[in-house]
């Protein structure tokens, strides 16, 4: 299955402009898409004649200068029987995290999206389940967001001028 | 005759029965913090909540699994990890590139050369490297080593679990002479930082290629005798067949990899489906199970211990002469000679070491086939000093959340064993 026919096979059935920033790095196609669209293009893919039946991995990302769009979730699917990959993103404000679960679709993504829960305060709506799953439960912030310092800036047993701590 | 049932009744002793009250210890409960440890279902059979870790000398490692028992059956288990989250992705954030690599050796550390060639590879990818062939069969040795030593670790721990000590015994001395080549090839042994981003750090020498034909001589002796001990033994048999099994389509939607995805009858392998480093070069064969339980996962973690001395055979034979690093000056440490007498070489090694090599802007996911799976590495470069964002696919992260759906209905003890032979390694679980 090549690129162009998973592209044309996608934008024939969610419309031309559904998809933007489509590249192709290291020939692995990545598209961006609207939020709204997740359902329904994650169960085409899945359940449809693409086969994308294997859920990879998923991811959070920040990128705190990107107004309106400053949070993100990043998919990658894997159709076993081809052996084709694709990369799909959406953004986010910061202000409204929210994403809907595909805990229904697959269950591995029900550990993922705890994770980008606990990392980036991502929401997932209808998750079964939604505490942190790494850190500790009274944490109060998101420590993968790229507001918060590597260090816990309010120690100070940990002077290292060099290093700036 | 009453006096000797009741035991003494007199004031004073009943004086010093009475309690002070106070407040219950908090302890785990299944039913969330506060909820009864004696439970009741709906037949009013008592339930009992049982703790089992994190320090658990059967769960090797540090999770822990809040478990609802019937007797001796488990009705739900709520698992709680997290314990050695180290914070990885955040710390490569603000890291260079080659200070990375000991981030992964930390992740499944009994086979971090894996991890470590894993995370190389990807740098390469992004960086458009092409590592010389030797190179790449050097890497594809002490990766199957690596691969060798996990299955021993997983088999045999599996096989202690089921109250069999002797094999783990003589299977332990061959992962340590397999350490000791790790040290002759690097220097170090469990978390070994081996190799480069362009290649390896230095050539075989002599003495590694010396022990490393020994051990493949002399270890399928030990492996068959380790086999013989194991693969039809009636006992071990009937303690692992049909215990944990799970189904290739369930394990496929909660995204297993690796042995355990195999042992469910998928015949899904990274180095097949995806080669890297030369491993379209090697004829081998990818085990598969058929019900994916407790045996079958042994089975085929066996089966890969062969098929990897198969590859690291066919390597040494026909390990190419040749450069063991790829000639990428921007990125590989120049030879410390060539520092003390090279202007260009001293700059390169001073832009390096202090990490203040630029990468380009880019975005790259590679996996290789780690011990327990489908290990990636998804990298998205700004071009920057460091990685802009590193996302980890941990497999074992990812399968363990099917554990608790796994032994339902199980006893306490296949329990146990179920979580043995899916090799759960803590410190890949965590991150």
């Amino acid at each position: 299955m090549t690129n162009e026919h998973l592209l044309t096979t996608l934008r024939a059935r969610f419309g031309d402009d559904a998809f933007t920033d489509v590249e192709e790095p290291h020939g692995l196609l990545t598209l961006t898409f609207q939020r709204e669209l997740t359902l329904e293009l994650m169960h085409f893919l899945k359940e449809g004649e693409l086969g994308f039946t294997f859920l990879t991995t998923m991811c959070g990302i920040n990128y705190p200068n990107n107004l309106n769009r400053e949070l993100g979730m990043i998919y990658h699917l894997h159709n076993l029987v081809t052996n084709t990959r694709i990369r799909l993103k959406t953004f986010f404000p910061v202000l409204d995290p929210v994403m809907p679960t595909l805990t229904n679709l697959w269950a591995t993504a029900n550990w993922m999206e705890r994770e980008a829960y606990d990392f980036f305060g991502i929401t997932f709506t209808g998750h079964p389940n939604l505490i942190r799953i790494l850190n500790v439960e009274d944490m109060d912030y998101f420590p993968m967001r790229r507001e918060y310092p590597l260090e816990d800036q309010t120690r100070e047993d940990k002077t290292d001028s060099f290093f700036g701590r | 005759m009453d006096h000797l049932i009741s035991g003494p009744s007199g004031p004073e002793h009943t004086e010093r029965r009475v309690q002070p009250a106070q407040e219950p210890l908090p302890l785990f409960s299944a039913a969330g913090p506060g909820a009864p440890l004696q439970l009741r279902d709906e037949l009013n059979n008592e339930l009992t909540t049982l703790n089992l870790g994190p320090t658990h000398p059967a769960t090797h490692g540090i999770f822990q699994n809040i478990l609802k028992m019937d007797g001796e059956r488990i009705i739900s288990g709520v698992p709680t990890i997290g314990y050695i989250h180290r914070a990885f992705e955040k710390i490569a954030e603000h890291r260079p590139f080659y200070q990375i690599t000991p981030l992964t050796d930390r992740m499944n550390y009994c086979s971090s050369p894996i991890n470590n060639m894993g995370w190389h590879l990807t740098v390469e990818k992004l960086l458009g490297i092409t590592v010389p062939k030797r190179a790449q069969y050097m890497r594809v040795i002490v990766m199957e080593l690596a691969r060798i030593c996990d299955h021993l670790i997983c088999n045999s721990i599996l096989g202690v679990d089921t109250g069999a000590f002797t094999g783990f015994l003589y299977v332990f001395q061959e992962r340590e002479k397999v350490y000791e080549i790790f040290e002759e090839i690097c220097g170090s042994r469990l978390t070994t930082n081996m190799g480069r981003v362009g290649g390896m750090e230095r050539d075989f020498t002599p003495v590694a290629l010396d022990k490393l034909r020994t051990w493949v001589k002399e270890f399928p002796t030990v492996m068959r005798e380790f086999e013989t001990m194991f693969n039809r033994n009636r006992i071990f048999m009937d303690r692992t067949e049909g215990v944990g099994p799970i189904s290739a389509e369930r394990a496929l939607n909660y995204g297993f990899t690796g042995p355990n995805l195999r042992a469910a009858g998928v015949d899904y392998d990274v180095r097949v489906m995806n080669p890297y480093s030369s491993y379209q070069d090697f004829e081998f064969d990818i085990p598969v199970g058929t019900t994916g339980d407790t045996y079958d996962r042994f089975m085929v973690r066996q089966e890969e211990i062969w098929q990897s001395l198969r590859i690291i055979n066919q390597a040494l034979e026909n390990l190419p002469e040749g450069p063991f690093r790829a000639d990428a000056p921007h990125y590989y440490l120049p030879p410390k000679q060539a520092v003390y007498r090279n202007m260009e070489a001293l700059i390169y090694h001073f832009k390096i070491i202090m990490g203040e090599i630029e990468a380009p802007v880019g975005e790259v996911y590679h996996s290789v086939e780690g011990g327990n799976g489908e290990l990636g590495f998804y990298l998205i470069s700004d071009g920057g000093r460091t990685p802009y964002r590193l996302h980890f696919r941990r497999p074992c992260f990812i399968y363990y959340q099917a554990y608790s759906e796994m032994v339902v209905g199980q006893s306490l003890s296949d329990a146990i064993v179920t979580l043995s032979s899916l090799n759960v390694i803590a410190g890949e679980l965590d991150g």
